[in-house]
């Protein structure tokens, strides 16, 4: 991860950029990202579980229980979900 | 293309390029020639392209095509040709694939950046162009693409500038005759606010005749190397540079071969190939007119399950640079006649050197394999009937072709061949 790169607020609510699309692979998934024309590749299941889950989850610590890890999550999902933070990728909303 | 890797810690994660070697469910994007019709001649034009071919996708079956790919989450599409642009339907298809969640970037030479086209592009939120110039000066320029085609650009590149579009991208092939203008087609883009993007040569379409005299000199590669390094982000490269990468480090981007893999090609036919470069049958993997359409090539092809098969590098799998350059460019490899498992032509070790001789040294002899020729030809025809020789490319300055080409067996029939661009008539400002 950047260094620049803010550490992921796990108790704030993201969803998925309206812009961004997501399609499922064998290894994960790929994101889209229409406006910015980023690309992103979710290397494995798991995190594709918490990116998805995001919007329908109270926070994103929610979202990872969902997906089945453990609380707090392994800095590599935080790190992760930093990076599609910082890229525009997930984005912070209203709580629900 | 602007790769964000992002990955929870599962053990020993693959790397992408592994993934990406046994394929996607879709292509993560493709590149999608509309027609072969084109104003210009490029004498290393990778398609061929000069006249339409009367067996062209109808509107409809390019609308169906864009069905196909919006279920199958293509993102975009890379749209190109021929000029894609001549097409009397291009805006119907632009408008239909972004509304239905398809992407679109476009090549154009800029015959049709009509000051009205380019305010319509500054409206799109989801249409890149692309100019094409392969000279920071005109002189450089016309000699590849043809007289007046560095005017051609820099209009339409003023008409997108003066209708508010920047981020656009000036797209670059690289070659002999324009590494040393590096920084002059960076100063250009940048006074337009554009994007540089530059790509590697291949030996294709009509650049297979032309590739002896245009392909970088290995101090060229070196230099253009150095200067992609220096630039980093800033200049795309269509990740087409891969092979440069065992001088050391790899350049930004996805440096693997996609063809078949992430990406492929739509030919303005509806035939299914690996990847732009490789228009020929051995790469062929269907076509979107058959019964199961584009799906079914991309997911079930022969052609594509063989690429997908895990790579040996062969010859180069003793190379301490395998684990970067992977071989290089199997099209380059393919069209001047060398194993696909073995060197790139140019190979920056100089491996692809000495197997280029080796194919030299053959030719004629008992049991020589002769290069390939590209399948397609649909070069404009000016010369006689039957066509005269081809001109010497050997002479300095490069001299302009336009549309001298040996007869080849897959030409467009004779009905198009006296109007390949209807309305359009060379040389004519497009109209306002």
């Amino acid at each position: 991860m950047d260094a620049a790169t803010p550490p992921f607020d796990l108790d704030a609510a993201w969803r998925l950029h309206p812009q961004v699309s997501v399609r499922p692979e064998p290894f994960g998934a790929l994101l889209y990202h229409f406006g910015t024309r980023r690309l992103s590749f979710l290397k494995d299941a798991t995190l594709t579980r918490v990116v998805t889950a995001l919007g329908d989850e109270p926070d994103a610590r929610s979202a990872c229980g969902t997906a089945g890890l453990p609380d707090p999550a392994p800095a590599a999902v935080t790190d992760a979900l930093a990076t599609l933070a910082g890229t525009g990728m997930i984005v912070r909303r209203d709580p629900l | 293309m602007t790769v964000v890797e992002t990955r929870a810690p599962a053990a020993a994660a693959p790397r992408l390029v592994d993934l990406f070697e046994a394929g996607l469910r879709s292509p993560i994007c493709l590149t999608w020639e509309l027609t072969y019709a084109c104003n210009l001649s490029c004498v290393h034009c990778l398609s061929s392209s000069g006249r339409r071919d009367p067996r062209e996708l109808s509107t409809d079956e390019c609308l169906r095509v864009v069905d196909e790919l919006e279920a199958m989450q293509v993102f975009y599409v890379n749209v190109g040709g021929g000029e894609p642009t001549v097409r009397g339907d291009f805006w119907e298809i632009v408008d239909y694939a972004t509304s239905h969640h398809v992407g679109v970037k476009f090549s154009t030479n800029g015959v049709r950046i009509t000051p009205g086209v380019a305010r319509r592009l500054a409206g799109s939120d989801y249409v890149d162009v692309q100019i094409s110039l392969d000279g920071a000066t005109a002189d450089v320029n016309d000699a590849v693409r043809g007289p007046g085609s560095f005017a051609t650009a820099v209009t339409a590149m003023d008409r997108l500038a003066e209708a508010g579009v920047t981020g656009f991208k000036v797209s670059v092939v690289a070659t002999r005759h324009n590494i040393g203008q590096l920084d002059a087609f960076k100063i250009l883009a940048d006074r337009y606010a554009a994007t540089l993007r530059i790509t590697r040569l291949r030996p294709s379409g009509r650049g297979a005749d032309s590739w002896d005299d245009l392909h970088p000199l290995p101090g060229q590669q070196r230099e253009l190397y150095d200067w992609l390094v220096a630039n980093g982000e800033g200049v795309l490269t269509g990740d087409s540079f891969f092979h440069l990468a065992a001088y050391g480090q790899s350049l930004p981007g996805l440096n693997v071969c996609g063809a078949g893999r992430v990406v492929c090609l739509i030919d303005p036919v509806g035939d299914v190939y690996a990847c732009p470069f490789a228009i020929h049958d051995a790469f062929r993997a269907g076509s979107v007119r058959d019964p199961g359409g584009f799906t079914d090539v991309w997911r079930t092809s022969d052609v594509f399950a063989d690429l997908r098969r895990p790579q040996t590098g062969g010859a180069c799998s003793g190379c301490s640079a395998f684990g970067t350059c992977r071989g290089g460019c199997m099209a380059a490899k393919f069209f001047t006649g060398l194993p696909l498992d073995g060197p790139d032509p140019e190979c920056v070790k100089g491996h692809g050197e000495a197997a280029l001789a080796a194919v030299v040294s053959s030719r004629g002899t008992p049991g020589s394999v002769p290069v390939p020729k590209p399948d397609q030809d649909h070069s404009h025809r000016t010369g006689p009937a039957g066509g005269g020789p081809r001109p010497d490319l050997r002479s300095r300055p490069v001299p302009v072709i336009i549309g001298r080409s040996a007869p080849s067996a897959a030409r467009a029939v004779s009905a198009c061949e006296d109007d390949p661009l209807a309305g359009f008539s060379s040389g004519a400002q497009p109209p306002a």
